[in-house]
């Protein structure tokens, strides 16, 4: 499966893409959402929740089971999908796009080069496969 | 999931059937199973609408055998049976009849839920959960030491098992064995599911049909040689039956309020407590099944405080095993599995209450009344429903 090279990943199988504005947003690789299978449902973080890095601030529920999503830098929450309130599924139907979890303002703007690259996610990908 | 726990475990004869149609496998009860076949929730529709199989050649498959001269008549099983299992093998009257029932510890602590099917005679045949199998094995030999008459038990793991649920189950199951060369191998009128009565069996040889399942749609559950099982697997698959995995047949078990061991009941609980006592049969004085004494206080059965109760949730979220359950605000119980449900399209649960903490005198009391339960340190709004979830249309 291809992992888009121009995102950033954590080992607990998010992925990090930073915006113009300074946000990041946050989803669920593929790889992810296929080892959970279908979602069923989305606890998004508060806005304007403040959190470290490596906290977890959203849980994705599958049939199968619920899982912590995490905070990839320490920042405050500035906004949630809304769409997945009703449309949970889109965590599966498009993971890298409408199936977003959130956007984060990082306290410190220079943290989302430390995190890991699309190589180094694969590598934790073909360990697991 | 453990590598170990992967490499150890046992495969079924569709293992390499199943990873070629893309399952994802995991370790379930010491054998490394389908989860699903790309969606668990698709999967689910096939069973309700249409018809899906499952591979659980992971079951326990124990047969009590008869004396090898039928002109002997004998009662040593049936008597042995009637000591081991709460409920009554003598019910069984139609040959091939199945009856669901457990096994007991004295106390009344539930060992293992079973299916008992009669096929003629003194030959039984008990298919036991895979998870339990060491214990349960020990338990009936156990069992069998203390008994006077020496049944003899033959563990048939040269079989395999496969389950075809759904509306058109029957159906697809016939059109296969019409169309292919199995037919040749068995004899007709066995194999005509339809004239099999609900919750009863048939068998040609080393094939055994039992009108039987776990999905709470009508189907058969298939024993048969594991040389025959990719054969059948294969044309069923092409007569269009969805294989499923364990995720699927869990919801669909669920929705049923099916109880699943180890879950649901274990042996701290007996099969009053766990919404079963149905399956114990107090109707012959003189039987003296393992666990009666226990169960038969003179208040029975509303006189055990914990029963079972359904749950849906109204907010959003997914009921989950362990989750407790508030009533006023005070503790009551406890989920024993819930999961999302996709006919309802919201979220189940089997819970664990105590009346005494409730304040009512039966779970019917509680039936429609608002609960709350604590998901992830929330309490959200829930609601106590009556047991199953979901029925079959007609």
């Amino acid at each position: 499966m291809a992992i888009p090279a121009d995102l950033r990943y954590l080992e607990s199988h998010e992925w990090v893409r930073e915006n113009d504005d300074g946000t990041l947003t946050v989803g669920i690789t593929e790889f992810a959402q296929e080892q959970l299978g279908d979602v069923v449902f989305v606890e998004t973080p508060e806005i304007d929740l403040e959190c470290e890095a490596q906290q977890p601030i959203a849980v994705v529920e599958s049939v199968k089971a619920a899982s912590d999503i995490y905070s990839p830098v320490a920042g405050k929450i500035v906004d949630t999908n809304a769409a997945l309130g009703d449309t949970p599924e889109l965590v599966n139907t498009s993971p890298y796009e409408d199936g977003w979890l959130y956007k984060i303002q990082p306290n410190d703007g220079t943290e989302y080069d430390t995190l890991m690259d699309a190589e180094g996610y694969e590598s934790i990908v073909s360990s697991q496969n | 999931m453990s590598e170990n726990a992967s490499e150890s475990a046992h495969r079924t004869p569709l293992y390499k059937n199943h990873v070629a149609r893309g399952a994802r496998m995991m370790p379930f009860g010491g054998w490394m199973l389908p989860v699903n076949f790309g969606s668990q929730v698709e999967e689910h529709h096939a069973c309700r609408n249409t018809a899906a199989m499952f591979d659980v050649s992971h079951m326990t498959i124990v047969d009590l055998k008869g004396a090898a001269d039928a002109s002997i008549p004998s009662t040593t099983n049936r008597d042995f049976l009637r000591k081991l299992l709460c409920n009554d093998v003598e019910k069984l009257t139609g040959k091939g009849d199945a009856l669901y029932t457990c096994m007991l510890q004295p106390d009344g602590g539930v060992i293992d839920d079973l299916i008992v099917y009669w096929r003629g005679g003194d030959d039984y045949r008990l298919i036991l959960n895979a998870a339990t199998r060491e214990k349960d094995l020990q338990w009936i030999e156990q069992c069998l030491d203390a008994a006077g008459d020496q049944p003899e038990l033959q563990l048939r793991d040269d079989l395999a098992l496969i389950a075809v649920q759904g509306p058109l189950a029957l159906q697809r199951f016939s059109d296969v064995v019409e169309q292919t060369d199995l037919a040749e191998r068995l004899d007709q009128d066995s194999f005509n599911v339809n004239a099999i009565r609900r919750f009863g069996s048939s068998e040609s040889g080393d094939w055994f049909i039992g009108r039987t399942g776990y999905t709470g749609e009508d189907g058969i559950e298939v024993a048969l040689p594991e040389d025959n099982v990719a054969v059948l697997w294969d044309a069923l698959h092409d007569a269009g039956v969805q294989p499923a995995g364990l995720g699927a047949r869990d919801t669909l078990r669920l929705e049923s309020a099916m109880n699943l061991y180890g879950s649901d009941m274990d042996e701290s609980v007996n099969p009053y407590e766990s919404g079963i006592g149905w399956c114990v049969d107090m109707t012959d004085d003189s039987r003296e099944f393992i666990g009666r004494t226990a169960l038969q206080t003179d208040q029975q059965p509303q006189g055990f405080d914990r029963q079972m109760i359904g749950i849906v949730l109204n907010d959003r979220g997914v009921l989950r095993g362990g989750q407790t359950i508030l009533v006023n605000q005070q503790e009551v119980g406890v989920v024993t599995s819930g999961s999302f449900s996709p006919t309802l399209e919201k979220s189940i649960a089997l819970a664990r209450v105590s009346l005494a903490a409730c304040n009512v005198r039966s779970a019917t009391e509680l039936l429609d009344q608002n609960c709350q339960v604590i998901i992830r340190g929330k309490p959200l709004d829930a609601r106590f429903v009556r047991r199953p979830f979901y029925r079959k249309r007609s």
